[in-house]
């Protein structure tokens, strides 16, 4: 149901107030604002562990999906599906499948970063080569579950798979807000450390920058965000690769103000492609993350075209 | 004089196989150290291994009389300072950036941390690409960048303060600059050891070798072979058997130290 500014404003107003005698102001609480705050919070946190990934790998082209969180959440979800989550009751905060989404972000995290230490450090090198292999093995398995997934089930998990904001309910939305408020303040902290890290570890050593303890903290922080995001909204692609490229050649790669600028950025774009999503071909709504996909793309090759002018140098 | 950086017994490399054994040293303060010898002899070993870039295998080093390893990251990026010998930076961070990025270690505030990045611009004669792309200057340009931010990596508090107890390390800090930029580098160097800075640093170049260096530290194979002045090392008998190629030494018309040249 189409609201205007002044209509919205009003059930915003009464819902608020706690007066739910206008319809609008039910819609306002229930669907609209949910899902707002719930689309602004997820684009923040993926486009803030975006550019934390493009740091800690010191890769402007990288993304959280590389260390195998979106594969291993993606796998997650599909086994929560298949194995029956629709039979077991809704959990008080979180469903099952956006349980089996997180843990499985968090232990694919996990895998690749042992994978990729040996007694002389971590090599970033090595976990996102662990990493593509890991997604390589969560898709080989969620392809597994389709093959033997009826009919309904087949369409819960590609439906899954495109991303998707309208599941905002309260706990949700709180739990969405929590992550997000953490990972606002906790992520910039490490925003000088994160600029010593790209002249390199061992330059970043020399600088006093305790580099192993740095490497495990910033892998936890995307494991959480990723996985949290992932495990509310689905997969929504692009956002954490293409917003900290925009906004770092907007203002330039330091991190202390590069952070903060992403979440900023990444709310607003998602914000702007849900509605996108839920107005283009109403009543039916686009998955978010195929908009985010078909607009992101296009915009990011246009990118890698001009880097040069904006002193990026081809890795 | 006082000992800085005390060696023994030293064995370094890679996957528990040693590129480095048997160094011993004893480095003073103010004092240049030059690393000489062919390539593969371990020159970059001994400097990452004096910088804790990799944990020796056998043998200690102690920092101003306390193991190397147990001096907290911090205080150690405060007094020895680091220069690889080749620096990836694909970021396009502005050359200020760049060498601001020297002062993570310190808190001596906004305005001295801006007074010291001048300074080592000033050193380095990268005062006029300040607010370049560091991503978009040439090796050579990027090697003085480098360098700008490991020296003022080395400063506490003002540009001309003593600088007893800091170590700076250079690995072929000279390869990609041009003989102005070499001698400004030289220039440098001879000024920061005359504050109390003590410099080990290895260059392919004798001659700016010969005209720096207090003692020169001979490796072969992994191994020392001499210690000594340039004055009593730079012969051409041991030069010619160093390297295994004829080479002429004459002393320096105007300053006396040996000169290096190729026979034929």
């Amino acid at each position: 149901m189409p609201l205007g500014p002044r209509e919205l404003a009003a059930g915003l107003a009464a819902a608020l107030a706690g007066d739910f005698t206008d319809p609008a102001a039910t819609i306002v609480a229930q669907l609209r604002l949910p899902r707002t705050l719930l689309a602004a919070s997820m684009g923040a946190v993926l486009a803030l562990c975006g550019a934390v990934s493009q740091g800690l790998f010191r890769n402007p082209l990288a993304d959280p999906s590389l260390i195998g969180v979106t594969g291993g959440a993606t796998l997650g979800a599909a086994a929560a599906m298949a194995l029956g989550a629709a039979a077991l009751p809704a959990l008080p905060v979180l469903t099952v499948v956006s349980l089996g989404a997180f843990a499985g972000g968090v232990a694919a995290v996990l895998l690749v970063y042992r994978l990729a230490t040996d007694s002389t450090g971590t090599s970033v090198a090595t976990m996102l080569l662990a990493g593509i292999a890991i997604t390589a093995l969560a898709g080989a398995l969620v392809s597994l579950f389709e093959f033997y997934a009826d009919n309904t089930l087949l369409r819960r998990i590609s439906l899954w798979k495109m991303g998707g904001l309208e599941t905002g309910s309260r706990p949700e939305v709180l739990l969405a807000l929590a992550v997000t408020a953490v990972l606002c303040v906790a992520l910039p902290r490490h925003g000088s450390a994160l600029n010593a890290l790209l002249l390199g570890e061992s330059e970043a050593a020399h600088l006093g920058i305790r580099v192993g303890r740095l490497k495990a903290i910033l892998v936890a922080w995307i494991a959480l965000g990723v996985g949290v995001s992932v495990a509310l909204a689905g997969t929504i692609a692009f956002v954490g690769l293409v917003v900290p490229h925009v906004v770092r050649l907007a203002i330039g790669p330091d991190h202390r103000y590069l952070l903060p600028g992403s979440a900023l950025a990444g709310a607003v774009l998602l914000l702007m492609a849900d509605t996108a999503a839920r107005l283009l071909a109403p009543p039916a709504e686009i998955p978010v993350g195929i908009l985010t996909a078909l607009v992101g793309v296009p915009f990011f090759l246009s990118l890698l075209r001009q880097r040069a002018r904006f002193g990026m140098v081809a890795a | 004089m006082s000992t800085l950086l005390a060696i023994q017994g030293l064995s370094a490399g890679w996957g528990g196989c040693p590129v480095l054994t048997g160094i011993d040293l004893e480095l003073n303060t103010g004092e240049v150290l030059g690393l000489l010898g062919p390539n593969g002899a371990g020159k970059s070993t001994l400097l990452r291994a004096m910088a804790e870039d990799l944990a020796p295998l056998a043998g200690s080093l102690a920092f101003d009389g306390r193991p190397l390893a147990d001096w907290p990251p911090a205080q150690r990026a405060r007094r020895v300072a680091y220069l690889p010998q080749a620096s990836t930076l694909a970021f396009p961070f502005t050359v200020h950036e760049v060498v601001m990025l020297g002062r993570l270690p310190h808190d001596a505030g906004r305005r001295a941390d801006d007074a010291l990045v001048a300074a080592a611009l000033a050193w380095t004669d990268t005062t006029h690409l300040a607010g370049r792309l560091y991503t978009l200057l040439s090796g050579g340009e990027q090697q003085r960048v480098q360098l700008a931010r490991v020296l003022c990596q080395l400063l506490h508090r003002a540009p001309e303060e003593p600088l007893d107890g800091r170590l700076l390390l250079l690995d072929e800090p000279s390869a990609a600059l041009d003989l102005r930029h070499q001698q400004l580098l030289a220039d440098t160097v001879r000024d920061l050891a005359a504050r109390g800075c003590s410099v080990v640093l290895s260059l392919h170049d004798l001659n700016l070798l010969s005209s720096l260096a207090d003692r020169l530290l001979v490796l072969a194979d992994g191994r020392c072979r001499a210690i000594d002045t340039p004055a009593a090392l730079l012969t051409r008998e041991f030069l010619g058997e160093l390297f295994g190629t004829g080479l002429a030494v004459q002393p320096h018309p105007l300053k006396g130290y040996p000169l290096v040249f190729p026979d034929a």
